[in-house]
């Protein structure tokens, strides 16, 4: 799975952007979004994933289950 | 952050005013004393009054031409803010970053977020265009310190292209420990923190999580860690001789006694002004205070605090509580001349002495008002009185009474008794976008808005209000029409303490008044 950026609910502040460790968040169309390729949803890195820590508006960047579990390799 | 807003002071004085202006004012028997010249201590308040009264050199040079920080320099000079940083890393129940709305208008709500690039030329555009823009401010929409890259390397561009304007930034604090010594290398001279309790027990209920080192905080935790950074952030820079501004939002039954503590609490820490702010909340605002009936404070229990801080700190008297990307003097929003598109197609053409030329008027200008302010403070010896009684004054700037009661935006509002008259603030009455305020109720708009005061001083008012006014137990005062308010007002109350002493009226005491809630856009 990765995180992804509920684009009606998102403010454009971009507090997410400098906090992802994977540089997975760009700005497009006036709103974040997060690359689904590069999202770890912060495993290995931090406890809880930034982006949802940072977000001002709650339940914006959520799991996307479009995507398969992310697998942290050794 | 902040909030409220108004515009008595039209002093809009492009170049054109200007001799028109001067004239004016030589023939001038009275202007401003500042707000908090309260006759007999002598206490410059609003950071200072109409002249360097009892501040150090060294610190009149710094607020002298700051609107914020100077109530008198804030009728001359003109602030803008960029909007170059969106980003927060604390929530506040008072705020909510989603809430946008074209005719509307508050504390971290902007029309469009700008790059530094981007806001360096509105700078200049700005500059070049209204030479006594003097302050250029971050102030968010977000926080200026969540986001130190675009913060700093916007004040990188304008220091560069731009060295006469002064940098400010307004911070919630909990990043300003980290940039003290950046903010210091800008040769930053004020700063902003907004500090709204000193107990985490109190802060827990203002701030739902604040966002520090790659954690999010909540609850006791999060109002502790915040107050701490707070405290340390203000020490750090007024050791490094950093002007600091405190604003503090007031929240009844919340913080709203607790602001005194949060007073002393600053004071001592350095801190040169406090801003006691009412707190703007409406439901349609969507924050959490608007959602759940949190109300603002009315007008008196605002001046009764602000009362009670004031005694050794200074107090901000004139905030209009603006937003982060406001232009112009304070009280007149000029952001719609220099948006985006506009800004890039102008062709800008930075004239650094014609902007001294300008300014060296406006002290000219300031001098002059100073000196011709003596007069009206002797007109009360030997008056005995305890009557201290409130007053509006229509106005469009200058010191004057020369607004059209109908045509008022916002009251100054002034205390008068035998110490003086003292501008206590001021009472915003535009129509707002929502809200139903239709133009049949818009009288009993402003009755609600200076329902404490017992006149109100216009240029002219129509018979109908009049009679409303009246009844409503405010007196109008159109007989001093294009006069100055101190003076005026000074020789009203004369008059009404010899028609008290002569049994001809008696005094009674007045209500309270409203505080119209969201800040001042000129399109509303």
């Amino acid at each position: 799975m990765t995180l992804k950026i509920v684009a009606s609910q998102c403010t454009s502040c971009s507090a997410c952007e400098p906090e992802c460790p994977n540089v997975a968040i760009s700005e497009k169309n006036g709103t974040f979004v997060i690359d689904p390729k590069k999202c770890t949803e912060c495993i290995g890195h931090f406890d809880v994933p930034q982006c949802a820590a940072v977000c001002p508006v709650d339940d914006t960047c959520v799991i996307d289950n479009a995507y398969p579990r992310y697998q942290p390799t050794a | 952050m902040h909030a409220s807003t108004q515009q008595e002071n039209a002093v809009g004085m492009n170049a054109v005013g200007m001799d028109e202006k001067l004239a004016e004012v030589m023939q001038a028997k009275a202007e401003h004393q500042g707000c908090g010249t309260s006759g007999g201590s002598g206490k410059a308040s609003c950071g200072s009054s109409a002249g360097q009264g009892d501040l150090p050199t060294e610190i009149w040079e710094k607020v002298k031409n700051h609107p914020c920080y100077s109530e008198e320099a804030h009728h001359h000079y003109a602030r803008m803010h960029v909007a170059v940083a969106p980003a927060c890393n604390i929530q506040c129940n008072y705020c909510n970053r989603k809430y946008d709305c074209a005719n509307e208008s508050r504390p971290g709500v902007v029309s469009e977020k700008l790059t530094p690039e981007q806001a360096a030329k509105k700078v200049l555009a700005v500059a070049s265009t209204i030479p006594q823009m003097t302050v250029l401010g971050i102030a968010g929409p977000g926080d200026p310190l969540a986001n130190p890259e675009k913060t700093f390397k916007t004040f990188e561009l304008i220091n560069r292209t731009a060295p006469d304007i002064k940098l400010c930034l307004s911070t919630n604090g909990l990043a300003l420990p980290d940039h003290v010594d950046t903010i210091a290398g800008f040769n930053v001279d004020h700063v902003t923190i907004t500090i709204n309790m000193v107990d985490p027990e109190v802060g827990a209920k203002i701030y739902p999580w604040v966002f520090w080192k790659h954690k999010r905080y909540t609850g006791y935790e999060a109002a502790k860690l915040l107050t701490d950074r707070q405290m340390l952030g203000l020490e750090m820079l007024t050791e490094r001789g950093i002007l600091c501004k405190v604003n503090s939002v007031m929240i009844p039954g919340i913080n709203d006694k607790h602001l005194v503590e949060v007073n002393r609490a600053v004071k001592s820490r350095g801190a040169f002004l406090h801003n006691i702010m009412p707190l703007i909340s409406s439901p349609e605002h969507g924050t959490v205070f608007g959602l759940n009936g949190q109300r603002g404070p009315t007008a008196q229990e605002l001046k009764a605090l602000q009362d009670e801080c004031e005694g050794e700190m200074n107090m901000m008297r004139h905030c209009r509580q603006c937003r982060a990307d406001a232009v112009g003097l304070l009280g007149e929003d000029r952001s719609a001349e220099f948006t985006t598109d506009k800004i890039m197609a102008m062709e800008v053409n930075y004239d650094l002495d014609s902007r001294k030329a300008y300014q060296a008027l406006v002290e000219e200008e300031r001098v002059a008002k100073v000196a011709a302010k003596q007069e009206e403070l002797e007109a009360l010896a030997g008056e005995q009185s305890d009557i201290k009684l409130l007053t509006a004054v229509a106005t469009k700037g200058s010191g004057l009474i020369n607004e059209h009661f109908g045509h008022a935006k916002e009251f100054q509002v002034w205390e008068l008794s035998t110490a003086g008259a003292k501008f206590v603030g001021h009472r915003r009455v535009d129509l707002y976008c929502q809200g139903g305020y239709g133009e049949e109720d818009s009288l009993e708009t402003i009755i609600r808005a200076i329902n404490d005061c017992h006149a109100v001083f216009v240029a002219k008012i129509g018979g109908c209000p009049k009679a409303d006014l009246i009844k409503a137990g405010i007196e109008p005062v159109d007989t001093f029409a294009h006069e100055f308010i101190e003076k005026s007002a000074i020789t009203w109350f004369k008059e009404y303490l010899n028609k008290v002493k002569t049994g001809e009226i008696v005094h009674t005491a007045r209500g309270d008044a409203e505080i119209r809630q969201g800040a001042l856009i000129n399109a509303a």
